[in-house]
C-alpha cells in the first residue's frame, strides 16, 4: 500500500484524534496554567493520578461521569499544592512541579496497591464506549472520524472552545491573562494576584487529569504502571509550540496525534528492517524538533516563572 | 494578617537545620499512609529502621543503595547551581551504563588497570554528551533544557531497550533483554567481603569533595556560581556565560554517566533496562535536601538510600507496598521547600493598624 | 481654591527590617489643589504613597479620605480595593500595566465581577471617551499597551484611575520619562482636571517642577516630614535646604584641555528588535580629559549606545575604535581589557551579583588576574584584603566584604561598582545612567568620583536621563533621539529639550 495513502483513510485519521484527545486535555491544562503565569511540571505526576483516581472510583462502583469528578478533584487537589507552593510561597516552579509530579506518581502507585493488593494482571472496567450516533456515524469519512469517538474527546473539544471564550471573551480571561502578564496591574486594580493564579493553577491541573483519566476510562479499562509515559512532558513542549493559544494547542496536538499515528501505520509497512525503537521514539523527538523550531520566537507570557510577593515591588 | 519579610541572612541553625527537620517530617507524614494501609506503626518504624540499622550487611546495602544517589545528587546540584535545570540525569545515567556495557563485555580485553578506568572515562563521556545536548539546544536555539532533558529520559531509555535486544544483546541470555557480563577485571572491587558495597562509593566521596572544592575555590566555581545566580551581571561583566553553562552541563552529565557505570560495573554486572529505580529524578530531591552543597549531597543521599532500603525491608515483613518509599522521598522534597521559605523570610503576625475599618 | 479636606494621612510610620521608612508622616489634601510630595531618593515618598493606595501595610498609623459628599471616613489599610473604591488612583512610577491586553481592557480591568459571562463594552468606552474629551488625555484605546509610546501608556494610566472615578490622584514621578514639552501637555491636562475639582498629589524630586505647578509642597527627609510650605511662598534656596537639611554645593568642574580621542565610533549602526535598540549610523569621539553627556529620554536608543560600548552587542555596520585601535571583538572582557570601564544602568540587574560576596564581586571583571588566582583556583586571601582595601579607599559602608552584596544600599553597591572600576584605571569610562536612585550625598561623590577620572586623563561618557545631571557633569552635549546622536552646540536647557524630543531645526 502507498504510505501516502494512508492519510486519506478515516481510520487513521480517527486514530489520530484519539492520540491527541489526552493531549489536548494536557496542553489546555498546560496553557491555563501558564498564561496565568505559573508553570505546572506537576503535570506528568497529575495525569497519573488522574489516571489512577478516576479508574479506582469506577472499579468501586462510581460510576463513568463519578470517575470523571473523582480525577478531577484529584488533579485540583495536586494543583493546588504546587498553587501554594509557588503563588503564596513564590518558591522555584521547576522544582516544586517536579515534587508534585513525583508526590501524585507515588502517592497514585501507593494507593493502587494497598486498594489492590494481590492481583496478577489489571482489572478492568467497562469504559466510555464510541457515541456511535445513528446517521452521523454513517457518514463518509467524517462519520467515523469524529462519531466514533468517546465522549471524552467531544468534552476535550468543547473544552478548547470554552478556554478560548473564557480568555477571549470574559473578563476573568481578561485578569488571567493580564495576571501572567504584569501581575501589579491586576493588583493595582484591586484585583487579587493569588486568588487568580492560585484558580487557574488548580483549574489546570483539573484540565490534566482529564487527560490521565482518558487514558483508562477511554482509550483503555485498566491501570497500569508507567502508562502515562511523557504525555505530559510532551504536553508541555506542546503548549510553547502552540504559543498559548487554545486553537494552535488543539492543532498542535492534532498534527501530534497524526504523526503518531502515522508512525505507527508505518511501522506495519516498513517494519520488517528498522528497529520497532524508533518508531517509539518518534513522538519525543518530534517533540523536541517543535520546541527547538519555535524556541527563539516563543512569545512567553512575561510573567512566567516570576513570584510575585504583595507588597514588594 | 500575616507579614512576611526577607531576612538579610540565614542563620546556621536554620539552614542546616531546616534540611534535617524536613527530612524528619516527611518520614513523620509517612505514618498517613500508613495507617490508611492499616498497618501497625511501631512495628512498621521498628522494621524500617532494622531493615537499615540491624545488621552491617543491612547497613552496607544502605550504602550500596547511596551510591548512584550521591552522583546523580551531584549532577542535579552543580547544575541547579548554574540554574541549569538538568532533569535528565536518569537518561544520562542509562547513558553512562550503555558506555560501560558496550566497553567493559569484551570489547576490549585489556588488563583491569587499564580496562577500569576506560570504562569510567567512556561512561563520564557518554553521560556528558547526554547533558551536552540539550544545553546547546538551550544556549543556541532557546530551547527550554526541562523539557528537553525530560524528553530525553524516554528517548534515551528507548535506545537502550534497542541496544539491548540488538548490539549489546547478550547471546548466552536465554533471549532476556540484558546484556553480557562485564569482564570480571572490568569490575569495581567491593570494599568489604560478602557485601555488595563497592568502590563506587568510594569515587562518589572523592566526587564529592572535589565538587565542594571546585565549587567554593576554584576560578570555575565562581564563574558557574555567577552565572547561577545573576546571568546577565555574569555576562556583563565579561565571564562567558554560554561556555560556563556549557562546562556545567558537561561535568553534570558526566557525574550522572558515572552513575550508570557504578550499578553496572559496581554491582550489577550486566546492563537491563530496569537498572535504575528513578536514580536521576530522586537525585534531585537528594541535591535540594543537599542544599546544593556537594557536601551535602552525600547526607541527603545516606538518609534518602535508607529510606529506600528501610521501606523495603518493611514492605517485606509486613507487606506495605514499597512505594511507601516514594512517598516519603518526593514529601521530603516538599518539606524541604517549606522549610527553606520558612528559613529565608522572618513570618510574623502583624496586628492591623488602627483606623482600619 | 476650597478649603475643603479630601485626604487626611494621620501619623503613619513603617519599618522594613531595622530601615525607617516612615515615621509618623501626617499630610492633608484639598479639594482641587496639587500638593507636591518632594524628597530625595529615599527620602520615603513612595513609601508613603504605597500605603496609601494599600500596597503596604502601615505598621500605625491611620488615613481618612472624603466620600463623594465630602464627610471624611476612615480607610481600610492594606486593600487597593478599597483605596479604589474611596476615589484614590496612583499613577506608578513603573507602569502598572499589562502589556498583552489592549489599552481599553487594561481601563476596565477589574472594574467588571469577574463572574460576568460577557463583556458591556459600549457604555464603558462612552464613558472613557467622555473623560478623553474633558482632560485632552488621549491614547488608542485598542492597541496593545506594548505597541504604545511611554507618553500614551502615561496617559492610559491616568485615564485607568479616572474610569475609577478617582477624586485623588497621586502620580509617582510622571515627568521622569517625559521631555520637557510632553510634561508640560501632561500639567495642562492635570490643571484642566483640577479645576473639575479633581485633587493631585505629585511626587518628585526636581525642584523646578514642583516650583512650577503646584500650589503646595511637602518636603520628606529621611522618612519625615520636614517641612510644608505655599509654593508662592517658596523658592529653590529654601526647598533645597529643607530637603537635604543643609546648603548643597554644586559640583566644582574646572576647565580641562581635551586630549586624544579614545572612544571613536563612525557610523555605527545596529539593528535592534524595537527603535528603543537600535542606532542609525551615529558617530562620536570621547576624547581623555573629557566628559560627553548623552542627553534623552529614555528609550531612544541608550540602552543600544550601553550596550555596544561594553561589548555585549555588536555592530551591524560601521567602525568603533578604543585608543584609536579597531575594535574586530565585541565581548565584555575584550573591551574591559581595551580600558573600558563600565558603570551599568541597573545595578542590581547588571552590575553585582547580590547573592555573592562584597569581595567577590569587586575581583568579578579581572577573574584571570594574578592576584586574584594561580592555576585557577581562587587567592581567597588576597582577595580579601584586597576587598578591605578597596571598601576602605572607597568608602563602601555595610556589613563587610564577607557579606552579599544585596545587602548593601544602593549608594554603597554603587560605590562598589566604581571602586571595582576606577581600580583599573580605565581609558573610557562608560557611565549609564550613574546616579539614577541615589540620594544627593552619594549622587555627588558619584559626579567627583567621574570628574577625578576625567582629570587623570580618561574619557567618560555620561548617559543619563537627568537633564540637569549632563548640563552639571558635561563637556559636550550630545542629544539622542531615535536611535540618532545630534551635537548640542548649547547648554539651554529649551532648546536641548526640543532636540530631546526630535524637533531640531
Amino acid at each position: 500500500m502507498d504510505i501516502l495513502q494512508i492519510l486519506l483513510t478515516d481510520t487513521f485519521w480517527e486514530a489520530a484524534l484519539r492520540i491527541a484527545t489526552p493531549l489536548i486535555f494536557g496542553v489546555l491544562g498546560a496553557l491555563v496554567c501558564e498564561r496565568a503565569g505559573v508553570l505546572n511540571l506537576g503535570i506528568e505526576g497529575i495525569f497519573v493520578a488522574g489516571a489512577m483516581a478516576g479508574w479506582l472510583a469506577v472499579w468501586l462502583g462510581a460510576g463513568l461521569w463519578g470517575g470523571i469528578v473523582v480525577a478531577m478533584l484529584t488533579g485540583g487537589f495536586f494543583g493546588l499544592i504546587h498553587a501554594i507552593l509557588t503563588v503564596p510561597l513564590g518558591l522555584s516552579q521547576h522544582v516544586s512541579g517536579l515534587g508534585v509530579t513525583m508526590l501524585a506518581t507515588s502517592a497514585s502507585y501507593f494507593t493502587y496497591r494497598t486498594a489492590l493488593p494481590n492481583v496478577s494482571s489489571p482489572p478492568r472496567i467497562e469504559p466510555f464506549r464510541p457515541l456511535d450516533i445513528p446517521l452521523l456515524s454513517d457518514i463518509p469519512f467524517l462519520g467515523p472520524v469524529l462519531f466514533q469517538q468517546t465522549a471524552m474527546t467531544w468534552l476535550a473539544l468543547f473544552l478548547v472552545a470554552l478556554v478560548w471564550w473564557v480568555f477571549n471573551r470574559t473578563p476573568l480571561g481578561v485578569a488571567l491573562r493580564a495576571v501572567g502578564d504584569n501581575p501589579d496591574a491586576v493588583d493595582a486594580q484591586g484585583l487579587s494576584v493569588y486568588g487568580l493564579r492560585i484558580s487557574a493553577v488548580v483549574a489546570g491541573s483539573m484540565l490534566m487529569a482529564l487527560g490521565g483519566a482518558f487514558l483508562t476510562m477511554s482509550a483503555f479499562d485498566a491501570f497500569f504502571f508507567g502508562m502515562v509515559n511523557g504525555r505530559g512532558w510532551i504536553s508541555i513542549a506542546l503548549v510553547i509550540f502552540a504559543s498559548w493559544r487554545p486553537g494552535k494547542a488543539l492543532l498542535g496536538a492534532l498534527l501530534f496525534g497524526a504523526f503518531d499515528a502515522f508512525q505507527v501505520r508505518l511501522q506495519t509497512e516498513v517494519g520488517a528492517f528498522i528497529p520497532p525503537q524508533i518508531f517509539l521514539m518518534a513522538p519525543y523527538v518530534l517533540s523536541i524538533i517543535a520546541l527547538v523550531v519555535v524556541a527563539r520566537r516563543a512569545d512567553y507570557p512575561r510573567a512566567l516563572l516570576k513570584p510575585w510577593f504583595k507588597g514588594q515591588r | 494578617m500575616i507579614r512576611i519579610e526577607p531576612r538579610s541572612s540565614v542563620p546556621p541553625v536554620l539552614k542546616y537545620g531546616v534540611p534535617v527537620l524536613s527530612a524528619l517530617i516527611a518520614l513523620a507524614l509517612a505514618a498517613i499512609p500508613l495507617l490508611l494501609a492499616g498497618a501497625d506503626l511501631v512495628e512498621a518504624y521498628g522494621k524500617m529502621f532494622t531493615g537499615v540499622f540491624g545488621s552491617m550487611f543491612s547497613f552496607t546495602e544502605m550504602l550500596t543503595r547511596a551510591t548512584p544517589l550521591i552522583f546523580t545528587g551531584l549532577a542535579a546540584a552543580l547544575a541547579f547551581r548554574a540554574k541549569l535545570w538538568n532533569i535528565g540525569a536518569e537518561g544520562q545515567l542509562y547513558l553512562g551504563a550503555l558506555a560501560a556495557a558496550a566497553i567493559g563485555t569484551g570489547l576490549i580485553d585489556a588488563p583491569g588497570f587499564v580496562l577500569v578506568p576506560l570504562i569510567l572515562i567512556a561512561g563520564a563521556a557518554a553521560g556528558a554528551a547526554g547533558m551536552a545536548a540539550p544545553a546547546y539546544l538551550k544556549t543556541r536555539f532557546g530551547a527550554d533544557e526541562v523539557v528537553t532533558t525530560l524528553l530525553l529520559n524516554f528517548i534515551i531509555l528507548i535506545f537502550l531497550q534497542m541496544m539491548l535486544e540488538g548490539p549489546l544483546k547478550d547471546p548466552m541470555g536465554m533471549g532476556w533483554p540484558q546484556s553480557a557480563p562485564i569482564l570480571d577485571q572490568g569490575m569495581l572491587p567491593q570494599l568489604l567481603p560478602r557485601m555488595r558495597v563497592h568502590w563506587g562509593l568510594i569515587l562518589a566521596l572523592v566526587a564529592a569533595v572535589i565538587a565542594q572544592i571546585m565549587l567554593g575555590r576554584s576560578v570555575w566555581g565562581f564563574r558557574l556560581r555567577a552565572v547561577g545566580e545573576n546571568a546577565a551581571a555574569a555576562l556583563h561583566a565579561g565571564i562567558g556565560v554560554r561556555r560556563t553553562i556549557m562546562s556545567a552541563a558537561i561535568v553534570s552529565g558526566a557525574l550522572a554517566g558515572l552513575a550508570g557505570v557504578s550499578e553496572v560495573a559496581g554491582l550489577k554486572g550486566y546492563l537491563t533496562a530496569d537498572l535504575s529505580p528513578g536514580f536521576g529524578y530522586t537525585g534531585i530531591v537528594v541535591a535540594m535536601l543537599a542544599g546544593l552543597s556537594p557536601l551535602g549531597v552525600v547526607a541527603a543521599a545516606l538518609f534518602i538510600a535508607s529510606v529506600f532500603v528501610g521501606a523495603d525491608s518493611m514492605s517485606r515483613a509486613i507487606g506495605v507496598s514499597s512505594y511507601l518509599a516514594d512517598l516519603v522521598v518526593s514529601m521530603s522534597l516538599i518539606s524541604v521547600l517549606i522549610g527553606g521559605f520558612i528559613a529565608r523570610y522572618k513570618i510574623g503576625f502583624g496586628t492591623p493598624a488602627k483606623g482600619g475599618a | 481654591m476650597a478649603n475643603e479636606l479630601v485626604l487626611s494621612l494621620r501619623s503613619l510610620s513603617k519599618r522594613f527590617g531595622d530601615v525607617v521608612a516612615n515615621d509618623a508622616v501626617s499630610i492633608d489634601l484639598y479639594r482641587g489643589e496639587v500638593l507636591s510630595l518632594l524628597g530625595e531618593n529615599g527620602a520615603g515618598k513612595t513609601t508613603l504613597m504605597n500605603m496609601l493606595f494599600g500596597h503596604y501595610m502601615p505598621d500605625s498609623g491611620s488615613v481618612e479620605v472624603a466620600d463623594s459628599d465630602g464627610t471624611l471616613r476612615p480607610l481600610q489599610l492594606g486593600h487597593p480595593q478599597a483605596a479604589l473604591e474611596a476615589g484614590i488612583g496612583m499613577v506608578h512610577q513603573h507602569f502598572t500595566l499589562a502589556e498583552n491586553l489592549t489599552a481599553i481592557d487594561n481601563i476596565l480591568l477589574g472594574s467588571e465581577s469577574l463572574w460576568s459571562l460577557r463583556r458591556n463594552r459600549g457604555a464603558a468606552r462612552r464613558k472613557v471617551q467622555g473623560i478623553i474629551e474633558r482632560s485632552g488625555l488621549a491614547a488608542p484605546l485598542d492597541e496593545l499597551v506594548g505597541n504604545l509610546t511611554v507618553g500614551e501608556r502615561q496617559r492610559v494610566e491616568i485615564l485607568k484611575a479616572l474610569y475609577r472615578d478617582a477624586r485623588i490622584l497621586v502620580l509617582d514621578e510622571p515627568t521622569a520619562v517625559l521631555t520637557p514639552q510632553e510634561a508640560d501637555a501632561l500639567f495642562d491636562n492635570i490643571g484642566a482636571m483640577t479645576r473639575d475639582g479633581l485633587s493631585v498629589i505629585f511626587i518628585s524630586h526636581k525642584l523646578r517642577e514642583v516650583l512650577a505647578f503646584s500650589d503646595r509642597i511637602a518636603v520628606l527627609r529621611h522618612g519625615r516630614k520636614v517641612g510644608e510650605i505655599a509654593t508662592a511662598e517658596a523658592d529653590e534656596r529654601i526647598i533645597a535646604r529643607m530637603m537635604v537639611g543643609a546648603d548643597t554645593e554644586a559640583t566644582a568642574r574646572a576647565a580641562m584641555q581635551a586630549g586624544d580621542p579614545v572612544l571613536e565610533l563612525e557610523n555605527i549602526a545596529v539593528k535592534g528588535k524595537s527603535a528603543r535598540d537600535s542606532l542609525h549610523r551615529v558617530s562620536l569621539t570621547v576624547r581623555a580629559h573629557e566628559i560627553v553627556g548623552i542627553a534623552g529620554v529614555s528609550g531612544n536608543g541608550q540602552t543600544a549606545l550601553a550596550r555596544l560600548v561594553s561589548g555585549l552587542t555588536r555592530p551591524d555596520g560601521g567602525e568603533m575604535r578604543v585608543d584609536g585601535r579597531r575594535v574586530t571583538k565585541f565581548d565584555p572582557q575584550t573591551l574591559l581589557k581595551a580600558g573600558i570601564g563600565r558603570i551599568p544602568e541597573d545595578r542590581h540587574h547588571d552590575g553585582v551579583v547580590g547573592a555573592m560576596s562584597v569581595a567577590e564581586n569587586m575581583v568579578i571583571e579581572r577573574l584571570d588576574a594574578d592576584d586574584v588566582q594561580k592555576h585557577g583556583f581562587l587567592r581567597k586571601a588576597a582577595i580579601r584584603a584586597h576587598a578591605q582595601e578597596l571598601a576602605a579607599a572607597y568608602d563602601v559602608r555595610g556589613p563587610g566584604v564577607d557579606a552579599e552584596a544585596r545587602l548593601l544600599s544602593g549608594g554603597n553597591m554603587q560605590k562598589l561598582i566604581l571602586a571595582r572600576v576606577f581600580e583599573c584605571a580605565p581609558r573610557l569610562i562608560l557611565a549609564n545612567q550613574p546616579t539614577r536612585g541615589l540620594d544627593l550625598g552619594a549622587a555627588n561623590e558619584v559626579g567627583r568620583r567621574l570628574l577625578e577620572a576625567r582629570a587623570r586623563g580618561a574619557g567618560v561618557l555620561l548617559i543619563s536621563e537627568d537633564l540637569d545631571e549632563v548640563l552639571a557633569l558635561a563637556d559636550r552635549i550630545v542629544v539622542i533621539h531615535d536611535g540618532r546622536l545630534i551635537a548640542a552646540d548649547t547648554t539651554d536647557r529649551e532648546a536641548i529639550g526640543l532636540m530631546m524630543a526630535g524637533e531640531h531645526a
